[in-house]
């Protein structure tokens, strides 16, 4: 017996606040009061910015049968629907939708993200990586790792692959880095979104009028069939856009700080021609990093039953994958970074339907830079001190402002 | 040992042909493809390793 109350005794205000602190100290892990919560049980109630107090998710087990439950919803307008922030009027599109909607305009994107179609990239993005590495070592022996390499690498590929031109990558990036961000104002978010769904709808109408062989064109027939609006088309080209490049961007540059802060693991990359080595780190350093951070938020359709408790019909459900992929009862001394350890089953992209739909070029492409960076800079260090960074805390992804580097 | 797969649930994520490729195959849009429903016992790490992937539980393994 423990004296601790259930979670839906606990007083609201007497809830933990969520979303939690990192420690300084210790950048790479979740918030210790997260840590704590799991502790504490499978289920818990936190309190967010609105007052509302929400279930938090904190078990691996737990959120694996949550995210694959049919009985939550994804749609950001239901009543109780957790949201980090307040409703903006923007929208990232067949993410905050249900099935079968959800299906059927995930459905239209997923061609290009087949093992087979993203491993005939691999050439192409071994080019681009070699292609940022070579200018990288023709210039001065330091740089900011992010401007030069982590976020012109995804950037390139999936402007590539969405039909969007690589010039307008500082239009988008600041847009996307604008729109994500829980810190900024309403307004700023608001008007960013209009910005960047402007700018992608004027680009399907290119396509509309010329289409070429990328997705937005494929996206412009359906348009044009009559299967999908020029809105919708224009914020899943948004969605894309963003979660093509945010996402890896942050974790070539933040997995490549966490392999300077540990040299014994950065050496196994370094020293690999195993394909399998390779793919193996890239498993471990997305459940380690973990970078999206604050939680799929979810709203229950029906009561659930889960864990000894009943999550009722109406309320919101929270689902930090961070905490889930630290679970000890899944991944021993889950804490430590282990680039042999079996990682493959973590939840860094997400469970369930809802599963992040560019996985499989995300992993190519992370495969990509960690067999090569480090093999052809051997000499790359933290040009700076560790605690000089700048992170990534207000956002939905996690990582790093810059990363100086020298070699 | 038995597989079976339900592609009505099929969310293309792939992970299934990254852990068993002589077992599951895509087709154009990314749905899972069983290749070998009764494959032969050595694969059972790997088929098993699917399942667990499987973010939609689309794929059902028995002894």
């Amino acid at each position: 017996m423990t004296s601790t109350a259930r979670p839906e005794e606990v007083h609201p205000s007497a809830a933990p606040e969520f979303p939690m602190s990192r420690a300084a100290a210790c950048p790479f892990d979740p918030p210790p009061a997260l840590k704590a919560e799991q502790e504490q049980g499978p289920l818990r109630k936190v309190r967010l910015w609105d007052g509302t107090t929400p279930w938090l998710v904190t078990r691996y087990a737990e959120q694996r049968t949550l995210l694959a439950d049919p009985r939550i919803s994804a749609d950001v307008t239901r009543p109780g629907y957790p949201s980090p922030a307040p409703l903006r009027g923007t929208s990232f599109s067949f993410i905050l939708m249900d099935d079968p909607e959800h299906a059927r305009q995930r459905r239209m994107v997923t061609a290009p993200f087949t093992i087979r179609r993203v491993e005939a990239l691999r050439p192409a993005v071994q080019k681009i990586v070699d292609g940022l590495i070579d200018e990288m070592l023709s210039g001065p022996a330091r740089t900011d790792l992010v401007q030069a390499f982590a976020l012109p690498v995804p950037s390139l590929v999936i402007c590539e692959l969405l039909g969007v031109p690589y010039g307008d990558h500082d239009f988008f990036q600041v847009n996307s880095k604008t729109l994500i961000s829980r810190s900024a104002p309403p307004e700023a978010r608001a008007a960013a979104h209009a910005d960047l769904i402007g700018y992608l709808d004027e680009l399907m109408g290119d396509k509309i009028a010329g289409p070429a062989d990328d997705l937005l064109s494929g996206l412009g027939t359906r348009v044009e069939a009559g299967e999908l609006s020029r809105r919708e088309a224009a914020e899943m080209g948004v969605l894309l856009l963003i979660a093509g490049h945010e996402t890896t961007a942050n974790m070539i540059a933040l997995g490549t700080l966490a392999l300077l802060e540990h040299p014994d693991q950065l050496a196994l990359l370094r020293d690999t021609g195993d394909a399998k080595v390779v793919s193996g780190a890239v498993e471990e350093l997305l459940r380690y990093l973990n970078i999206t951070h604050g939680g799929r938020r979810r709203v229950a359709l029906e009561d659930i039953e889960i864990a000894g408790e009943v999550i009722r019909a109406g309320e919101g459900i929270i689902v930090p994958n961070d905490i889930g992929n630290r679970d000890p009862e899944v991944f021993p001394d889950p804490d430590r970074l282990d680039l042999r350890r079996d990682a493959r089953r973590h939840v860094a992209f997400g469970f369930g339907v809802h599963q992040c739909v560019g996985q499989p070029l995300a992993r190519m492409e992370l495969q990509v830079v960690y067999s090569t960076l480090y093999r052809r800079i051997p000499t790359l260090r933290l040009d700076t001190a560790l605690e000089q960074l700048s992170f990534k805390h207000d956002g939905s992804v996690y990582g790093v402002h810059e990363l100086p580097v020298a070699w | 040992m038995k597989v079976t797969l339900d592609q009505d649930k099929c969310v293309a994520s792939g992970q299934c042909v990254v852990a068993a490729a002589d077992v599951f195959d895509q087709d154009d849009d990314g749905i899972a493809v069983l290749l070998d429903p009764a494959p032969p016992s050595d694969r059972a790490d790997d088929v098993e390793q699917a399942a667990a992937v499987c973010p939609a539980l689309a794929i059902t393994v028995q002894d």
